[in-house]
């Protein structure tokens, strides 16, 4: 019953450490803008804007969609501001994407975005709450010791970690818009660097970005225009789906939370996904720290329970390497984090490469990609499937 | 034509969806011994108790709430201990009044993948200074280093009504004491009394122009609705309340760029909603200070046959990112009663009125 | 009138007081710490015990009023080594993190490990609760100063994979 959408129109700023040169309503436009040129439209021609953002300890700023309503064009018109942690660029996504596939909206403009430059990221993520322990060091030190249950259950070599880190990386030397430009990264260049929280060095870490994503996302009618328009091909999403699951609670599997295989199977099944790895020609996969690529390789079905690390030990998810199915050609979370955007982006990226427009990192004869955000402790899930033909 | 029952005329979407269940908790000024998932629990279990269902008979779970109002970032994610989100769902959250996350519902819902939502939000007051903590949900570079409270903002919009010969005074006066005193026949009002307008009226100021009356109490508060499409709502509720127009706008932000006066947002979301296009039995309008329920019915056309917050609003009860939700879940309960065949919900978000959601309601 | 730079930066310090609230269940939970005891909290749909206690059962959704207590020891699940500064720390880094599984309880928590040079740190230790003294026992976690092996021989990992 839900009517096609597809992605018309891409846009994103460079993810800095610090982007001092725009104030927040200049780092959205920044993104808006472009997604609104590569669709050869203008504020006016868009019925409603979706924004999504991490918590707003980030920047100081309670609700700041309220702020920017009129930096986004949505002054008369619906605006909605999605937060669902870490996932959220990706829900956000899937929230502006369902006004179209409901047949409420013709062409939404969804913006995510963080400018955690304007605040301590660190505290945010662990601004002490009473009557809990103030151990929590950021987010890594949460996922940590999941890692270490998973380097355990798996039988893992230490190292798979860290060629990941050094994969992605490379990656991103090919994205003029990543963070991350690291052109000595090397196996060596990881393992030296400080060990932030065990098992995962400084390099195997995100960073922290200021950044911002926007897509527009139209109806068939309107994607038909935009092509006409600009020559530019839409991205046909094939599937939607989210998955949420309490953060802790006797028995809880935290490294393949059960939560990531039910959203994956709703989402193949819509998509008609039967074998992931052949399906997919790639794939854009929150990996924040390291060791999530082997994890989420095996989650997602890419292979095996237990192999995901042989999966990334091959060389396969490498675009360097001419893998046979490149995870994160854009360099991922681990080259560019602003968080309230990563999901946003890693959706993006895969609009671009089945529109064949990803530049220098755009893998050759993209149909289909899969693109995944995680939030909170690993229990909140965004996936969606677009592909260059129509479903 | 359902067998069930049949579904009234839409003016949004395209399959009927009903508000089937409500529940909110006791309005407080201050919850000091539970916490904000003991807050959600009995009205969660309450919701569903109503109509004797489960969390297994949702497809999708929508809330909302803000972090700056409790303290801490992702302070969501404890909320949904109060569901029990297993086996995992479909669940989303929004940086907004539950009036949205309703909306938010109501569009999955017209896919047709799923037939029924739960949607709630929470929000405790007492915890900080609202005045200050509202003061940063402003332009941080222009207006939040002022520091206005929203007490004083809403006095900028009542002294400019008051300028432009618009009534503030005796009007306000009149609409708070008959919100008060209709907030006395509602079990879950916080403040209610009997007073006469003029009474009110020799009141000190707080912010001039407005005197106490006018103004929103301080509340901790939660409430959850659930949703049902089609001939489940019939499954559940013999008359259901349904959504047959929903829209919102947001205007610009700044309080300086605006005819504060009038709202151009309610009105557009009002039209687009269908207000204008039967008779309105009552209307629930999320009016926290006493002159925006003027400058709302003025914008939804809303003429004196219309019954005006016969909760009592949220002038009785303000919990915030609920106050908005529970309008709906009042105008609801209405029509299930058979009081009211067609009813008109309003929730606002934003300093002096920026961003507002109308929905209109039915009962067949 | 002189040429001025423009004004790129500005500080907007802010500053909100909170009060939090426990809330019921966990109320029970801190008053157990005044007494030097673990309290945790048993649903009564899934009989699971959860500590320290919320109120509410994540999975079924009730409410957990059945009061449980808990010894002072149990297996660390797993861990980690912190070794990064922020804004708001207040232990000497670096410090181990691990998952403390208590026995009896169904759900690990986060606590202080130390007796123990960071290398020798295994996943499966047995550990034991170091308490402060009496005197210094208050409504708070940190009526615990931190946990530290037992001696006993470690866990056998199917006795706590699940809990991973």
């Amino acid at each position: 019953m839900a009517e096609r959408c597809a992605v018309i129109g891409v846009g994103q700023t460079v993810c800095k450490s610090k982007r001092e040169d725009v104030s927040i309503a200049g780092l959205v436009r920044e993104a808006a803008v472009m997604a609104l040129e590569d669709a050869g439209l203008g504020f006016g021609d868009i019925d409603a804007v979706v924004v999504g953002k991490a918590p707003d300890m980030f920047e100081g700023v309670m609700m700041p969609e309220l702020y920017l309503a009129p930096a986004l064009g949505a002054v008369g018109k619906p605006m909605f501001r999605v937060h669902t942690a870490g996932s959220v660029g990706g829900s956000t996504s899937l929230v502006a994407a369902h006004l179209v596939a409901s047949g409420v909206h013709e062409r939404v403009l969804t913006v995510a975005f963080e400018k955690q430059s304007d605040s301590d990221a660190m505290w945010a993520l662990s601004v002490p709450q009473p009557f809990s322990a103030p151990l929590l060091a950021g987010a890594g030190g949460y996922f940590a010791p999941i890692i270490r249950s998973y380097m355990r259950r798996s039988g893992a070599p230490r190292d798979i970690g860290m060629m990941v880190a050094v994969k992605d990386r490379l990656h991103a030397l090919k994205n003029p818009y990543a963070h991350l430009h690291l052109p000595d990264i090397s196996m060596q260049m990881v393992e030296e660097s400080i060990m932030l929280w065990d098992p995962l060095h400084y390099l195997e870490s995100c960073p922290s970005s200021d950044g911002a994503a926007a897509m527009v996302i139209g109806s068939e009618k309107a994607a038909g225009s935009a092509q006409a328009a600009t020559g530019r091909p839409p991205a046909w999403i094939h599937g939607m789906a989210m998955r949420s699951e309490p953060t802790m609670f006797a028995g809880r599997d935290q490294v393949n939370p059960r939560a990531s295989r039910d959203c994956a199977a709703d989402l193949y099944k819509q998509a008609g996904i039967t074998n992931p790895r052949a399906d997919f020609d790639m794939a854009e996969v929150y990996v924040p720290f390291s060791w999530y690529e082997p994890m989420w390789l095996e989650s997602l079905g890419f292979c095996d329970e237990g192999d995901g690390w042989k999966l990334t030990q091959s060389g396969a998810t490498s675009m360097v390497e001419n893998g046979d199915i490149p995870w994160n050609c854009s360099g991922g979370v681990l080259s560019s984090n602003p968080i309230g955007a990563s999901g946003m982006l890693r959706f993006l990226e895969t609009a671009l490469q089945v529109r064949g427009l990803a530049g220098e990192h755009q893998v050759d004869g993209v149909r289909r990609a899969l693109g995944q955000a995680y939030g909170g402790g690993s229990q909140f899930f965004a996936m969606w499937v677009v592909a260059s033909e129509k479903p | 034509m359902s067998p069930k029952g049949s579904f009234p005329e839409l003016t949004s979407g395209r399959r009927p969806v009903g508000v089937v269940s409500f529940a909110q908790y006791d309005n407080v000024r201050r919850e000091d011994a539970r916490n904000e998932v003991e807050m959600l629990l009995p009205v969660v279990t309450e919701v569903f108790g109503n109509i004797g269902i489960t969390k297994d008979d949702v497809g999708f779970i929508c809330s909302g709430s803000t972090d700056y109002l409790i303290g801490g970032p992702f302070s969501f994610v404890a909320a949904l201990d109060a569901v029990g989100v297993w086996p995992p769902r479909a669940e989303s959250h929004v940086e907004m009044d539950g009036a949205w996350a309703l909306y938010e519902a109501w569009v999955l819902l017209q896919e047709g993948e799923i037939d029924a939502a739960l949607v709630y939000a929470f929000g405790r007051s007492s915890m900080g200074d609202l005045s200050q903590v509202l003061a940063v949900q402003l332009d941080p570079y222009y207006l939040a280093p002022l520091w206005p409270d929203p007490t004083a903002l809403a006095a900028l919009q009542a002294q400019a009504m008051i300028d432009t010969g618009g009534g503030c005074g005796g009007a306000c006066a009149a609409g708070a004491r008959r919100s008060r005193k209709a907030a006395l026949s509602n079990p879950k009002a916080q403040v209610a009394y009997d007073r006469s307008a003029e009474a009110l009226l020799k009141e000190d100021y707080a912010v001039a122009p407005l005197r106490r009356h006018a103004l929103p109490p301080l509340t901790d508060g939660c409430a959850a609705v659930v949703l049902a499409a089609g001939d489940k709502a019939y499954e559940w509720c013999e008359r259901p309340a349904f959504i047959t127009g929903i829209d919102h706008r947001i205007e610009t932000h700044s309080v300086g760029a605006r005819d504060l006066t009038v709202s151009p947002s309610t009105r557009v979301a009002g039209e687009k909603a269908g207000v204008g296009a039967k008779k309105v039995d009552i209307a629930e309008l999320h009016a926290p200070f006493a002159h925006q329920e003027l400058i709302l019915s003025a914008a939804l056309g809303l003429g004196d046959g219309v019954s005006l917050n016969p909760s009592g609003g949220a002038l009785a009860a303000n919990p915030m990112m609920s106050a908005g939700l529970i309008r709906i879940g009042e105008a609801a309960q209405r029509i299930w009663s058979g009081d009211a065949d067609r009813a008109v919900a309003h929730a606002t978000s934003g300093p002096c009125l920026q961003q507002n959601l109308v929905a209109v309601l039915e009962g067949v | 009138m002189s040429e001025r730079e423009p004004v790129t930066m500005m500080d907007a310090t802010t500053r909100l007081e909170y009060v939090f609230t426990a809330g019921v269940a966990m109320s029970k939970n801190l008053h157990g710490y005044e007494q030097g005891k673990f309290i945790g909290q048993r649903c009564p749909k899934c009989k699971k015990v959860y500590v320290p206690s919320r109120g509410s059962c994540p999975t079924d959704g009730v409410a957990t009023d059945e009061i449980v207590e808990l010894p002072n020891t149990g297996t660390m699940t797993t861990y980690c080594v912190v070794n990064v500064p922020f804004a708001g720390q207040s232990i000497e880094i670096p410090y181990i993190c691990g998952q403390i599984l208590l026995d009896g309880a169904n759900l690990s928590f986060m606590g202080l490990i130390q007796e123990i040079p960071i290398d020798e740190i295994r996943m499966g230790m047995r550990v034991e609760a170091v308490w402060e003294e009496p005197e210094k026992w208050g409504p708070t976690l940190a009526s615990v100063k931190y946990f530290r092996p037992n001696g006993e021989p470690d866990a056998d990992y199917d006795t706590y994979k699940e809990y991973l």
